[in-house]
């Protein structure tokens, strides 16, 4: 269950640069004046660091439990 | 104009990064520096801190600071937000390595392996296959020294330098501190080498945006110049998204990248960097977007598109900050050249010389060796960059030694899931791959790596299908003969992703 967990939460950032490149190839809508398809890769450059973080937490959860019995 | 001052700021920056490169012989020193693993790995001792800026340091180069933003102030589909894919490309890095790097990792500790080809030795039982993904290795290394070494002509050019005698000169420092201090030199020279490009690159991103007066400004005046400065054009959204994957699934495959994970002290330390280093790429957007600024500035693109970055900072700032900015460029440049000179020299020293020639080398001879080809690889490195073809859009380097690298991906990545991969499918797709790439780069005259007659897809991806396919169709002919077995002399249980 984990194991598949975090293989999506890898795997997400692939979908949404790659399969997703028509949803981010356009101007608007603008933040600040800034296009679509800057500020929604700037958003992903978090998301990315956060999906891959938080199978690191997940690991680390797992392994505190593992350590207790 | 430049004064004197100036130029000894510049001078005593550089100066000092070289410097300290040579005293980290001396740091966390242990009792054998002669041992092979000390010297090239830095005795796998680094720490988080330590191993985000040598990964950080040699991931995030001159390529950063003088081929992206000059991709971006290029003309054409293929520049101005097309540049972006650096950015699409440094996302799609990290769940990578995440989910490859801990298992390569844990069998080299253990069995003491130095390079990926290491590896693939035991993998598959083959020492030929292991001195094929070395030879690979080395040549997709070349490129990529030459864009360092390229990326500060155009620097040493406007401070009114002699040329090539500059970098002969640097280069050559460098090979020196590389010889004397091993992993150790790249390691230490990172942290304050990024120091040194964090200042400067925030002082750029902050100042430049203002006196533009802000991004809504910049990118409205962005596009009445052209529309692909906003956005990519629809022709070409393969090739965007086929050259950010094709360079993700590369980089950890190139042997500094593995010299640098592999000089790591745990898996943790590795697991922590693949979630922290993508926040360097907040910093790779904003420079990204300097090529942007500077047409913006100029309200015209640059005659030599790898000046963009240098060009507006030398119009912008004041003589004295720019001669820190510039030192900087060249710091981010130097560095980075020494570690993968060290891996290129790693993997000549244990796959060739140490398997072919003489495999009774005592672990001193094989340090001494791997300090002299390290110097070796340098000058090849400087005798290329000096070609004349080495130059225009200097992207386009990188993106030709991913393509020949991204040809290993079978023999690394996938064997480092499954033990029943063959030697022979994976050596004739290895062989395969490689000869699509060259063809293909020839055709495109070494100039780019999109491939306009099929859809514009990056060489590289088309030349890993092709390998992909092939190791496939004959790991099915295998099956069809059951000839399918247990491959190597890893066990599966060593090839854990956990501490």
């Amino acid at each position: 269950m984990n194991a598949i967990l975090k293989f999506i939460l890898l795997a997400l950032p692939y979908f949404f640069m790659v399969l997703g490149v028509g949803i981010y190839m356009r101007v608007k809508p603008e933040i600040f004046g800034i296009p679509f398809f800057y500020w929604y890769q700037l958003v992903w450059i978090f998301l990315a660091a956060i999906l891959t973080y938080s199978v690191y937490a997940i690991e680390s959860h797992e392994r505190r439990g593992s350590n207790v019995h | 104009m430049f004064t004197n001052l100036d130029l000894a700021l510049f001078f005593i920056i550089i100066f000092i990064v070289l410097f300290i490169g040579y005293i980290a012989y001396f740091w966390r020193k242990p009792e054998d520096i002669h041992k092979h693993g000390e010297w090239s790995l830095g005795g796998r001792r680094f720490g988080t801190v330590v191993v985000w800026f040598l990964l950080g340091g040699d991931l995030y180069t001159a390529y950063t600071l003088i081929a992206v933003p000059g991709a971006a102030a290029t003309p054409g589909i293929g520049g101005g937000a097309f540049a972006m894919f650096a950015i699409t490309y440094g996302i799609m890095i990290y769940p990578i390595v995440y989910g490859t790097m801990p298992r390569l990792y844990n069998v080299s500790k253990k069995r003491g392996y130095i390079t990926a080809a290491d590896f693939v030795k035991d993998r598959f039982s083959s020492r030929l296959l292991a001195l094929l993904i070395a030879l690979t290795g080395v040549l997709a290394e070349l490129p990529y020294i030459a864009l360092q070494i390229t990326g500060i002509k155009y620097v040493l050019a406007s401070l009114s330098l002699p040329i090539t005698l500059s970098l002969i000169i640097a280069f050559l420092l460098v090979a020196g501190f590389t010889f004397i201090s091993g992993l150790r030199g790249p390691a230490l020279t990172a942290i304050i080498k990024d120091a040194i490009i964090w200042t400067a690159v925030i002082v750029i991103i902050v100042y430049i945006p203002i006196r533009l007066h802000g991004f809504g400004n910049i990118f409205s005046k962005a596009a009445a110049i052209s529309p692909n400065l906003l956005d990519i054009s629809p022709t070409i959204d393969i090739g965007y998204v086929s050259l950010a994957l094709g360079s993700a699934l590369a980089l950890f495959l190139y042997p500094h990248a593995v010299t640098g994970t592999l000089g790591s002290k745990d898996v943790r330390t590795i697991k922590r960097n693949a979630a922290l280093l993508p926040l360097y790429n907040v910093l790779l957007m904003f420079v990204a977007i300097i090529g942007i600024m500077s047409v913006v500035y100029f309200n015209a693109y640059p005659k030599v598109s790898s000046e963009a970055l240098p060009l507006l900072v030398l119009h912008v700032f004041p003589s004295a900050f720019t001669a820190f900015a510039f030192a900087a460029i060249v710091v981010g440049s130097i560095v980075p050249a020494s570690i993968m000179a060290l891996a290129s020299a790693n993997l000549l020293t244990r796959n060739l010389y140490l398997e072919y020639i003489n495999p009774n080398a005592s672990e001193k001879a094989q340090t001494n060796l791997s300090r002299v080809l390290v110097v070796v690889v340098i000058v090849a490195a400087l005798a290329f960059s000096l070609v004349p073809a080495a130059s225009g859009e200097i992207v386009y380097l990188q993106t030709i030694g991913g393509a020949i690298i991204m040809q290993t991906l079978p023999s690394v990545y996938l064997a480092l899931f499954t033990r029943k991969l063959n030697k022979y499918p994976v050596g004739i797709g290895w062989l395969a791959g490689l000869a699509t790439t060259m063809v293909l780069l020839l055709d495109l005259h070494f100039k780019t790596s999109l491939y306009k007659g099929f859809f514009f897809m990056y060489v590289g991806i088309i030349a890993l299908l092709i390998n992909l396919a092939i190791v496939g169709l004959g790991m099915l002919i295998m099956a069809a003969m059951h000839k399918i077995k247990d491959e190597g002399i890893i066990e599966n249980t060593e090839l854990i992703n956990e501490e």
